[in-house]
């Protein structure tokens, strides 16, 4: 009885607010007025800052244009950590709600004591503070309220009073002013005294460089900056740097090998190097192999190629020695305190002599080249104490030396029984580890450290631990209930082509592969797609969304000659937001999804429009990778490096998308940005196997693909 | 070896001492101090740095300066006299078309250029016109209503 009674009397804090304590850390009140909220995760243009201003104002009793979000820094805001995994609105949404919670009792508390009243006569609202008709404000109280403190962990963690903004379409905070061209990107951030870089990138990954020369420079307004294979160029105009970079490519002599795969058998790679055997817990006895088989089984392995960011800016970052010693970075990095810790671990600095603010850079989808951008200008910015040098990356570097999402191949297996439903089920994915951020084990994890006299040396990439979500069995696990199942992971040990976090990690490839299975299993048994999953499925939120994107699709309705509908569904990463794609496609001359209708249950919504919009570009991206991109590559260098060679999506190519939200109001808030790619790319590949009567198991599915399905399938 | 170029920026005739072989987009972002022409590929694949040259839509990474040279230039900013926004940028903001918004001031330029040409186009003749911009983001359709919008009667009235 006790116990329980101090359970309920303790609250505990939100985790990041409780590691963040410090209130100050998150709010911060001007005597001007201006409340400041800073939060650890990072706006990588999927609106997270508008929807965590949308809960801060609610709590601090605000109108949303009164509060300012701040970036992220490590020395004046919370460690968040990474800005990643679809997770900000569900880890930071709660501290900033907290946090601001208790800030907003602080100003109540204060106003009371002035007043001689019981806080509880204390109404708050658009930033008035106020009881009867005395009336004061933040700004009036922020001299005499203390926020250097530790949030109370007995406080409250909400104002718990009616949302006015959480639940709204409130609009991005940040879009008028990028849509008017405003400078509000790091590629814009001009400082005082500031020089530019740029850096000459090796011709391929194995390359050495034996030789520059540097007399080709004589005259070009732009310094040298050399460190064993790291080689780049300053100066104080942009137009320089760039004309001197491109002299520096000629007068450099590189020793190269040939260390890469070869491209057209991925398949064989994956599964010939040594690999790391990862196993999700096994239910019941997998049958398959067994003597004798128990039921028919059918087979298929599936694939994917490399893929880049291919981000619309190449990366940048800027870095200032300071004269005391200490560094500033500037950077769109997705976790600064990460990039500080692995640039002072390169460095062989104390942490707390490094200092990184975030600012902003174009769309971000994971494990990007921003921290090795930021650390390159902190090696060229070595060379020129207290001047900040800016560094801009190249299309044809962003292209081929941004991290990739590795290369995948699965394969499946399924017994059924004579009605054809699934009897056992087994799943083998081989692919290269999807983590190589910056600190990842124990190295510094950067581009430019790996290339220098003394070089730090990145070891193959690692995977998330299977309870944070893992990585090469990221939505390997399928949502089905099938009485047996056994699902294996193998993940590369050596690995010739950097690969790290893309946007939903494995789950897009593992949710393919699955849900392309099923509806092979679904054609052997003569069952309409949709029945036969659904057949298999108890989760009742999956169901509702499975149901309600058939029906918005007007599933069942015969389908014209040419076109094909296809369903894919998942809940990402098996805990967060449940998501169901039915596509249609042409597939004569070439394939076309005309159009996307995606249902999906997020939990608690705490802005509709934002997701929406994450559903539409998520789909939209995938429908990209599903249809055109595959990194390109010789035995020695990486060979998509414009959008010539990388092609993505175009205006004329992309589909029509309605998304429908299927309410769970009172279930905690699932992030939407990676729900929608793994359905996507299976409904899509399965619309396609309905139009034409085979089946591409290889992404892309380009219209050779297409037509080498066919004629296989007609042998 | 710099010289002098002239050049009417929005509506502003500026001279600025360059390298013949100068990208359009250097001076503009580097020299005149406006960003929203902003660097993507470098070789006019991409179209984050559209501007209108002479009314036409170009690549200003891909327009050397000895080019660029006595004409006129409309970057984003120009789009609207004054401080305020363009129409189609206003639509943008409507349809909430962005989401990183580091394509969109270009989208705008090619934009602002169909509508000018044809003030209530087609959805086929706005997705002809963006054709050559990308968006890596995935918010293409939303792009393209927002022009639609922007483009009729009610908003050119």
């Amino acid at each position: 009885m006790t116990a329980e009674r101090e359970a309920v009397r303790v609250p505990r804090l939100p985790g990041d607010l409780e590691a963040n304590p410090i209130l100050a850390r998150w709010v911060t009140v001007l005597p001007d007025g201006t409340i400041g909220v800073r939060a650890g995760k990072v706006e990588l243009g999927q609106g997270i800052l508008t929807a965590l201003s949308q809960i801060a104002a609610d709590e601090l009793g605000a109108r949303v244009d009164q509060v300012t979000m701040l970036p992220a820094h490590t020395s004046r805001g919370p460690d968040e950590g990474l800005t990643a995994g679809s997770m900000s609105v569900s880890q930071s949404g709660p501290a900033v709600r907290a946090a601001c919670a208790q800030v907003r009792a602080r100003f109540v508390a204060e106003a009371a004591r002035r007043w001689e009243v019981g806080a509880g006569r204390i109404a708050v609202s658009e930033g008035r503070i106020s009881c009867g008709d005395r009336v004061t404000s933040y700004g009036e109280l922020a001299e005499a309220v203390d926020l250097e403190v530790p949030a109370d962990p007995g406080g409250p963690l909400t104002h718990g009073g009616r949302p006015v903004h959480v639940g709204t379409s409130s609009p991005r905070l940040d879009l008028p002013d990028k849509i008017a061209g405003l400078p509000r990107f790091i590629h814009d951030l001009r400082l005082p005294g500031q020089l530019f870089g740029r850096v000459l990138r090796p011709p391929s990954p194995g390359a050495t460089l034996r030789d520059v020369d540097a007399t080709r420079l004589a005259g070009m307004k732009a310094e040298l900056v050399r460190d064993g294979s790291f080689v780049g160029v300053v100066g104080p105009r942009e137009a320089d740097v760039a004309r001197a970079v491109e002299t520096l490519r000629a007068a450099t002599t590189w020793e190269e090998r040939d260390t890469l795969p070869d491209e057209d058998d991925l398949r064989g790679f994956l599964r010939s190097a040594p690999a790391e055997t990862i196993e999700t817990e096994t239910i019941g006895q997998e049958t398959i192999g067994q003597e004798p088989p128990p039921g028919r089984t059918l087979r298929a392995t599936y694939s994917r190629p490399f893929l880049a960011h291919a981000s619309m800016a190449p990366s940048c970052g800027v870095a200032r020695w300071n004269d005391d010693g200490t560094l500033s970075v500037w950077s769109h990095s997705q976790g600064v305190h990460r990039l500080r810790d692995a640039i002072a671990l390169a460095l062989r600095l104390d942490a707390d002599r490094v200092e990184v603010e975030h600012a902003q850079g174009a769309g971000c989808y994971g494990h990007n080249a921003a921290d090795d951008a930021a650390f390159d200008a902190v090696l060229l910015a070595r060379a020129t104490p207290g001047r900040p040098v800016h560094v801009q990356w190249s299309r044809a570097d962003e292209l081929a030396w941004s991290p990739f999402g590795s290369a995948m191949s699965a394969d499946v297996g399924a017994v059924v029984d004579e009605s054809g439903a699934v009897r056992s089920w087994r799943y083998d994915v081989w692919s290269q580890g999807h983590t190589s951020r910056p600190g990842y084990l124990g190295v510094p994890g950067l581009l430019a450290a790996a290339h220098l006299e003394r070089p730090l040396r990145y070891p193959a990439p690692a995977d998330p631990a299977l309870h944070a979500g893992a990585g090469t069995l990221r939505n390997a696990v399928p949502i089905y209930d099938f009485p047996h199942r056994r699902v294996t992971g193998h993940r590369l040990l050596e690995t010739p082509i950097r690969s790290s976090a893309i946007r939903s990690l494995g789950a897009f490839m593992n949710v393919f592969a699955i849900e392309s299975f099923m509806d092979e299993l679904a054609l052997a048994a003569g069952a309409d797609p949709v029945e036969y999953r659904l057949a298999h499925l108890r989760d009742t939120r999956a169901r509702a969304v499975l149901e309600a994107a058939a029906a918005a699709a007007g599933w069942g309705a015969p389908a014209d000659e040419g076109t094909g509908r296809g369903a894919g569904l998942a809940r990402y990463k098996e805990r967060g937001a449940y998501c169901a794609v039915v596509a249609d496609v042409e597939a004569e001359r070439e394939i076309r999804v005309r159009r996307l209708t995606v249902a999906v249950d997020v939990g608690m919504v705490v802005n509709p429009d934002g997701v929406r919009n994450q559903i539409e570009g998520g789909a939209t991206q995938a429908a990209s990778w599903t249809l055109k991109e595959r990194v390109r590559f010789d035995r020695r260098r990486i060979t998509s490096v414009d959008w010539e060679s990388y092609p993505i999506l175009r205006f004329s190519e992309a589909p029509e998308i309605s998304v429908e939200i299927v309410e769970a109001p009172g279930l905690p808030s699932a992030g939407a940005g990676e729900a929608a790619q793994g359905p996507t790319a299976a409904a899509i590949a399965n619309a396609v196997a309905a139009a034409v009567g085979a089946r591409v198991r290889d992404l892309p599915i380009t219209p050779d693909a297409v037509v080498a399905a066919i004629e296989s399938a007609d042998l | 070896m710099t010289q002098p170029f002239e050049l009417v920026v929005n509506g502003v005739s500026v001279r600025v001492d360059a390298d013949p072989d100068t990208p359009l987009l250097h001076v503009l972002r580097d020299d005149l101090d406006l960003k929203g022409a902003r660097f993507g590929c470098g070789v006019g694949l991409c179209g984050a740095c559209f501007v209108q040259l002479d009314g036409r839509v170009a690549a200003s990474c891909d327009v050397p300066m000895w080019s660029a040279a006595g004409r006129a230039v409309v970057t984003v900013e120009g789009l609207a006299p004054g401080d305020g926004l363009h129409p189609v940028q206003q639509a943008l903001i409507d349809e909430q078309a962005a989401q990183c918004g580091y394509c969109i001031s270009g989208i705008a330029v090619s934009a602002a250029a169909l509508l000018d040409r044809d003030p209530a186009p087609s959805e086929q003749a706005v997705i002809e016109a963006l054709d050559r911009n990308l968006c890596r983001c995935g918010v293409q359709r939303r792009i393209v209503r927002a022009v639609l919008r922007a483009g009729s009667p009610e908003t050119a009235r």
